[in-house]
């Protein structure tokens, strides 16, 4: 079972189609929506999380592409405005991998590599300097 | 051997004063002992940057012409008070937004201006001879207010208690996030750096000391609310003591890298307040309460799941144990994070320190003590009488 993060820009006459039912139906994908802009008749803008056999993914990915959905690989990562921490400590509180940390300095330090994506400090951090950032897989 | 504070400010002035952080005071202690460290240090500074929510801010905006009354008043959509003279106003840090009252507030209001942007005045009143005009709507900066002015009426407490989460559900707090069944533990105090806790009876600390606030230089005008001594004291002599002060400062020397707003999930708005207190090294008996460390202060664990008058105590902890990141809470190790800035806090007590010895800040002897009360009443409600 494979996890990928995916921006689908759907052309306005795309919208009125179910295209994510398929993903689940045809190619057996679970997905999550992160975020979604979609109307009928304007243009569509979806970010969401498949998970399934590669194969799969990769099968599902080429269906929208072949729908007409532009589709980018995405990876989501969080975003730490060291300039406008103030290194309270609040968003380890909430951390469970240890990604945010303070150091023997007493200074807010982020490890990315650690950093599960669960959100949870975005909302903890009282000073709101982290963000979830939305960036292409090369 | 005695020092006064007249003997300190001629070492200030002459740039002979020795002045260390409290952290750096007990590192001295370590190293040559309690008495020489004594003999040598003249003032320890210590500091706090942490949630302080009974904060703001009084503004004046001069006058308009056809004068107004301004009744009711908001800037940037944030309501502020239109109970004081005509273009007076007292904005509260929590007060929230007419729009988005759990993001941003009066606190966001107040950094703003700091920071020397612009805000929106909305001011509205029913008209009268002396002040006709009924609406006023302008937008203003820091630059153009003839005074504004920070006043605290709660800061720096002495010692505040540990949050954990006895419940089932999970909780948000102003103590933060707080995970069901007591599986974290949050704090907020800079320990051996704080102010009130390293001169724990109020000796040098009453109405008139000047002290750091935000930046510049302010005072200390009166015993903060809800200000309390001795609210605990346990069977080995140990007390825990609630007092705090209520604080004056100019607005315009302000910097907003130490005033800052804060908002909290599902609480709403705080203003995070950097406050430095110099202490000057009086006597021993000072002295060892300044030099005390995190191993020998405590503070109690406090059950918020329950939301009543008296929050269930769940035993003490000190605050070396709370700093390590783990502590031992009904039988299990339980994570622990912090709330106030230590890293802030260090910052502001070294900042102090470099004044004082380029004699820029003097010591002030208060003018009187702030009282402290051995108890705070609870308000009785109609409903409790029948």
């Amino acid at each position: 079972m494979k996890t990928t993060k995916l921006r689908l820009l759907f052309p306005s006459d795309l919208t009125a189609k179910p295209l994510t039912y398929h993903l689940v139906k045809d190619f057996d994908l679970v997905y999550n929506i992160f975020q979604a802009h979609i109307k009928p008749g304007m243009k569509g803008d979806l970010i969401i999380e498949v998970i399934g056999r590669e194969s799969n993914i990769e099968k599902g990915i080429n269906f929208l592409v072949e729908s007409g959905v532009i589709v980018e690989i995405l990876t989501k990562s969080i975003n730490l405005d060291e300039d406008g921490c103030v290194h309270c400590g609040a968003c380890t509180a909430v951390c469970p991998s240890g990604a945010l940390y303070l150091d023997k300095d007493a200074k807010l330090c982020f490890d990315n590599s650690k950093c599960i994506v669960c959100e949870l400090c975005v909302e903890a951090c009282p000073a709101r300097v982290i963000k979830v950032n939305f960036s292409e897989n090369s | 051997m005695i020092r006064t504070y007249e003997e300190i400010n001629e070492k200030i002035k002459s740039g002979n004063v020795v002045v260390f952080t409290a952290e750096e005071a007990i590192a001295m202690c370590r190293e040559q002992g309690h008495k020489k460290a004594y003999e040598q240090i003249d003032v320890v500074t210590c500091a706090t940057f942490g949630m302080m929510c009974s904060s703001g801010a009084f503004l004046n905006f001069g006058h308009t012409d056809k004068r107004i009354r301004m009744a009711e008043i908001t800037l940037n959509n944030v309501p502020a008070s239109g109970g004081l003279a005509a273009v007076d106003t007292y904005i509260g840090a929590t007060q929230g937004s007419l729009d988005r009252p759990m993001t941003y507030g009066g606190a966001h209001v107040i950094e703003a201006l700091i920071r020397g942007e612009k805000v929106d005045l909305h001011a509205k009143s029913y008209g009268t001879d002396a002040y006709p005009r009924k609406e006023a709507i302008a937008e203003i900066t820091l630059e153009d207010l003839n005074q504004a002015y920070m006043y605290n009426p709660r800061n720096c407490y002495q010692n505040y208690s540990a949050a954990t989460n006895v419940g089932e559900r999970t909780l948000h707090t102003y103590m933060g996030t707080l995970f069901p069944d007591c599986a974290n533990v949050n704090y907020s105090t800079s320990g051996e750096l704080s102010p009130l806790l390293k001169d724990p009876d109020m000796r040098t600390i009453g109405m008139g000391t000047r002290i750091f606030l935000g930046g510049a230089q302010g005072y200390v005008t009166w015993q903060g609310t809800q200000s309390v001594k001795n609210v605990t004291e346990y069977e080995d002599g140990v007390n825990f003591s609630g007092g705090t002060i209520a604080v004056i400062g100019d607005l315009k020397k302000m910097s907003s890298r130490y005033i800052r707003a804060a908002v909290m999930k599902n609480y709403g708005i705080s203003l995070y307040v950097g406050i430095g207190i110099p202490i000057p090294v009086l006597d021993e008996d000072l002295f060892a309460d300044l030099t005390r460390t995190n191993e020998e202060l405590y503070t109690n664990f406090i059950d918020y799941s329950t939301g009543g008058l008296k929050m269930p105590q769940l035993g003490r902890v000190s605050y070396a144990q709370l700093r390590s990141g783990r502590v031992e809470l009904n039988g299990k190790t339980v994570p622990t994070a912090p709330l106030s800035s230590l890293y802030m806090a260090r910052e502001i007590a070294q900042l102090l320190k470099y004044s004082i010895a380029k004699a820029e800040f003097s010591l002030t002897q208060p003018i009187k003590e702030v009282e402290m009360f051995s108890e705070f009443k609870s308000l009785k409600l109609k409903e409790d009488e029948k």
